[in-house]
């Protein structure tokens, strides 16, 4: 019952956050991180149990029919996760109710939030593949809502829509993959998939089941070329972009491709497409980190190369790449929301993100530049840092592959050297050096902007100097997770003179070359960017105009707001469809039968018609309400001669009335004009004449067709012993169906009042 | 008689849909009356004529005596006439309401009017 419970708290939490808010005001940012604090001490709990190899499971029927349940899987893996989303949510929510103080949506910002901070746990502690999938579009929605927060500008609007709809097409691959996954692998629940890896690599399916999962993936964890929405999405506020953007939902795609390798991976198309994808990315990510000058972009770039290092590392699958992986990811989680959040405390404090404009910082906000270089220190690989580690266990992971390991480690280095240079422009290049004038006078923020960044900051350092805090309660068991077995690991600072840390020392040394002459190398490297950051977006804005033209088009043919096109439609697919019924199930021919037909009825018939005809001909508003009566009538005699005197009587009463009605109307309104041309009358006149026939053809096959008598009889049996009556339409009509009668009765009630309305209601003069 | 009948309610329906395509809103009105008529008359076509024999059981009698229409279709088509002349009244009123605020009887016209 805990993990469903501690997923449902937040989504509890997260609805009556804006009420909280009415009361809290500016302390509710503490009040409600108390439950992800909470939570995190739930998860850490659970870090013995899971460390011994344990697997803690819920699961709570939901459609058994389709084999969908509400089941959680809590692994390694899971608990990692989980950690992280809680830990960092608290901080986060601390901070962000400072950040947004006196945004007059920040009630509602808690309810995204939250519901976000519940759904991302969800994803990685769901253990049905259906339930993933939800929880995955409900990170998707709450990111959009997040990201348009401003709603009010245009940028974030369009931002978010962009987010939404990559992440949301991804999200649609992946449900497809993950039906034929649950088809293929006979289950839904990942705790039974886990175990048919085999099987499922060598279905028939597989490549299609990879592809999909990988769209998914990538989408979400922003890998090239899907990673253009990440930096549109810096239009969010920062306390956003430091949770969604880049400690948790981005690292969706990482933790599926993570959670599924033991089912898809291990194979040639898994380990192509992931390294190619995974390299692409942390190559364009970290080049195009230092072309930018806004602090938020050169993260979020930077952000786009991690992922791809992720996704480069879980390609490989080793033991020491997963390993890799996974010192990486917390590592990047705690130095990257770090420098996040004091790029926000120093846009809330100077007025600016531009890094141009920057510097010296270190005076006014002590506090928050020792977080900030702590934090870009373990960005940039030093020592005795917790990126250093992950760093080096990278370079190692390159090292030991099979093939192309030159070809990998070069570009890992370049990677290495870029990204050395992002964390300085980022983290440290604004707090020291010249002061610049800015338009507000910069102070140390209120604690809880610093709070977060100094602790995240300083875990970072702490996890570095004793590993030992983290590698064999969290780190080990994910690994154990994702390869399947139990995994010993062992982290340090110090692996002894190898070649990884010859690497790590050049990349150093390169990344301080490089940062020295970043200006220059920024103007040399510029003309590429158009061709790298362009060509996405400028697809994804083309074929979002495309999308539109369609659907303008389409509605300027559907929707032409003229009521008789709408009916023209109307008519002939009726007609058409009918026709088609009727030839289907065996040709037009009735029985024409033209014999015992008495002259009158001819006659009867023949006046309906011309009655019909004039109606519509005439310009005469009182010859077309004559003929209206004329038509009127003679149906009543038919219904005489076929035995029905009821039909015939109201029929009369009715039609006398509506002729009066008519006239009385019809008096008040100008003569008819003509008001369509010749050839629309043709072709009215056609379409009409077809439906007409097809009407005629019905009723000819209509008459054919042997009713069952069952219920017509009761009526005539039961008449006169149930009802004492000997009328039987007047015993169906005020007994047996009486009901209906009543419903009848109604419908004119209804009707009366809305003609008394309508003759009553006076209407007021302009501007009364 | 059956097949007079089809030809009859297909005249109109065929009546009915002409004037229904007009443009002006009275012919609509029309339409919609010659339309309410040829699906009354479709509905007793259909389900088979007897001539002469209605559903009336004569006095002495307990059931009703074999041929006789049937009465279910009558007692449809009979709620059918009454609603179908409630509808007719709210749309004549309606349309004369239309008249009297926007000055015109072309539906073409009534687009875009929030008065």
């Amino acid at each position: 019952m805990g993990i469903i419970t501690s997923i449902l708290s937040g989504f509890a939490l997260a609805f009556i956050a804006p009420v909280l808010y009415r009361f809290g005001r500016g302390a509710t940012g503490w009040i409600v991180a108390m439950l992800p604090l909470g939570l995190a001490a739930y998860f850490s709990s659970l870090i013995p149990q899971v460390c011994s190899g344990e697997v803690i499971t819920e699961s709570f029927r939901w459609i058994p029919s389709l084999g969908i349940n509400l089941s959680f899987y809590l692994d390694g893996l899971s608990l990692l996760f989980a950690l992280l989303i809680s830990s960092i949510g608290a901080l986060i929510l601390i901070y962000a109710g400072r950040y947004l103080s006196g945004h007059p949506c920040l009630g509602r910002f808690y309810l995204y939030i939250l519901m976000f901070m519940a759904s991302m746990l969800g994803v990685v502690l769901a253990d049905n593949l259906i339930t993933l999938f939800v929880f995955w579009e409900l990170t998707s929605l709450s990111s959009y809502f997040l990201i348009g927060f401003e709603h009010d500008r245009h940028e974030s609007r369009a931002a978010a829509l962009q987010a939404l709809l990559v992440t949301g097409i991804g999200g649609l691959a992946l449900l497809a993959g993950f039906i034929l996954l649950g088809q293929t692998g006979e289950s839904l629940e990942l705790s039974n998939l886990l175990n048919s890896g085999d099987a499922i690599r060598n279905h028939q399916l597989y490549t299609p089941i990879l592809l999909l999962v990988l769209a998914g993936a990538f989408t979400k964890s922003a890998q090239v070329p899907f990673h253009f929405w990440l930096p549109s999405a810096m239009e969010a506020p920062t306390p956003v972009s430091a949770y969604l953007h880049s400690a948790t939902m981005v690292k969706a795609g990482i933790y599926l491709l993570a959670r599924l390798s033991p089912v898809l991976g291990g194979t040639d198309l898994w380990l192509y497409s992931l390294t190619t994808a995974g390299a692409a990315t942390m190559v364009v990510g970290a080049y195009m980190a230092i072309q930018q000058s806004n602090l938020k972009l050169i993260l979020a770039y930077s952000t786009v190369s991690v992922l791809g290092i992720l996704t480069m590392l879980l390609g490989l699958g080793t033991e020491l790449a997963i390993k890799a992986a996974m010192v990486f990811l917390v590592g990047h989680v705690l130095y990257k929301a770090a420098l996040f959040l004091v790029a926000g405390a120093v846009d809330h404090e100077t007025g600016t993100r531009d890094v141009n404009r920057l510097g010296g910082l270190w005076r006014a906000m002590p506090i928050t530049a020792i977080a900030a270089g702590l934090a870009a220190l373990s960005m940039s690989g030093l020592p005795p840092f917790f990126g250093f580690i992950g760093k080096e266990l990278f370079y190692e992971a390159g090292l030991t592959v099979q093939s192309a390991a030159h070809l990998l480690t070069g570009v890992s280095m370049l990677t290495g050297m870029l990204l050395f240079v992002a964390a300085g422009m980022a983290g440290i290049r604004p707090f020291i050096g010249r002061q610049y004038i800015l338009h507000k006078k910069p102070h140390e923020p209120p604690v809880s902007l610093w709070l977060g960044p100094v602790l995240l900051a300083g875990s970072g350092l702490a996890c570095g100097v004793a590993p030992g805090l983290v590698d064999t309660s969290l780190v080990a068991p994910a690994v154990s997770a994702i390869i399947g077995h139990p995994v010993p690991v062992k982290l340090a600072l110090w692996h002894g003179l190898n070649p990884a840390l010859v690497i790590g020392t050049i990349t150093v040394a390169g990344g301080l070359g490089l940062f020295a002459v970043r200006s220059r190398l920024i103007k040399v490297l510029s003309p590429l960017s158009n061709v790298v950051v362009l060509s996405p977006t400028y697809l994804y804005k083309r074929s979002l105009d495309g999308l539109m033209a369609i659907a303008s088009l389409q509605a300027r043919i559907i929707q032409s707001g003229y009521q008789r096109y709408y009916l023209l439609i109307i008519f002939t697919v009726t007609a058409a469809l009918v026709l088609y019924t009727l030839i289907s199930l065996g040709g037009l021919h009735g029985p024409v039968n033209l014999s015992n037909i008495q002259f009158y009825e001819a006659g009867l018939a023949a006046l309906i018609l011309m009655g019909a005809l004039l109606s519509i001909l005439t310009n005469s508003r009182f010859t077309a309400v004559a003929a209206l009566g004329v038509v009127g009538y003679s149906v009543a005699l038919i219904y005489i001669i076929y035995g029905a005197p009821d039909l015939a009587t109201t029929q009369i009463l009715i039609e006398t009335l509506t002729v009066i009605l008519f006239v009385l109307v019809v008096y008040h309104l100008p003569i008819f004009s003509k008001f369509s041309s010749v050839a629309a009358r043709i072709r009215d006149a056609l379409i009409s004449l077809f439906a007409g026939g097809t009407m005629t053809a019905l009723v000819l096959k209509a008459t054919n067709v042997q009713f069952h008598p069952t219920i017509s009889s009761y009526f005539a049996e039961n008449s006169v012993p149930l009802a004492h009556g000997r009328n039987i339409v007047n015993v169906i009509l005020v007994d047996f169906r009486a009901l209906d009668t009543l419903g009848e009765i109604t419908v004119l009630a209804v009707a009366g009042i809305g003609v008394y309305a309508l003759l009553k209601l006076k209407l007021k003069p302009e501007g009364v | 008689m059956d097949t007079v009948l089809a030809i009859v309610i297909g005249g109109l329906y065929a009546a009915g849909f002409y004037s229904m395509l007009r443009r002006s809103i009275v012919k609509l009105v029309i339409g919609f009356i010659l339309l309410s008529n040829a699906t009354n008359l479709l509905i007793f076509t259909a389900s088979g004529l007897t001539r002469g024999r209605p559903p009336l059981v004569i006095e002495g009698a307990n059931a009703l005596a074999q041929p006789h229409a049937d009465p279910l279709p009558q007692a449809l088509i009979l709620t059918a006439i009454v609603i179908g002349f409630g509808v007719l009244a709210f749309i004549l009123v309606l349309v004369h309401r239309v008249y009297q605020t926007i000055g015109t009887d072309d539906m073409d016209k009534m687009k875009g009017i929030d008065t």
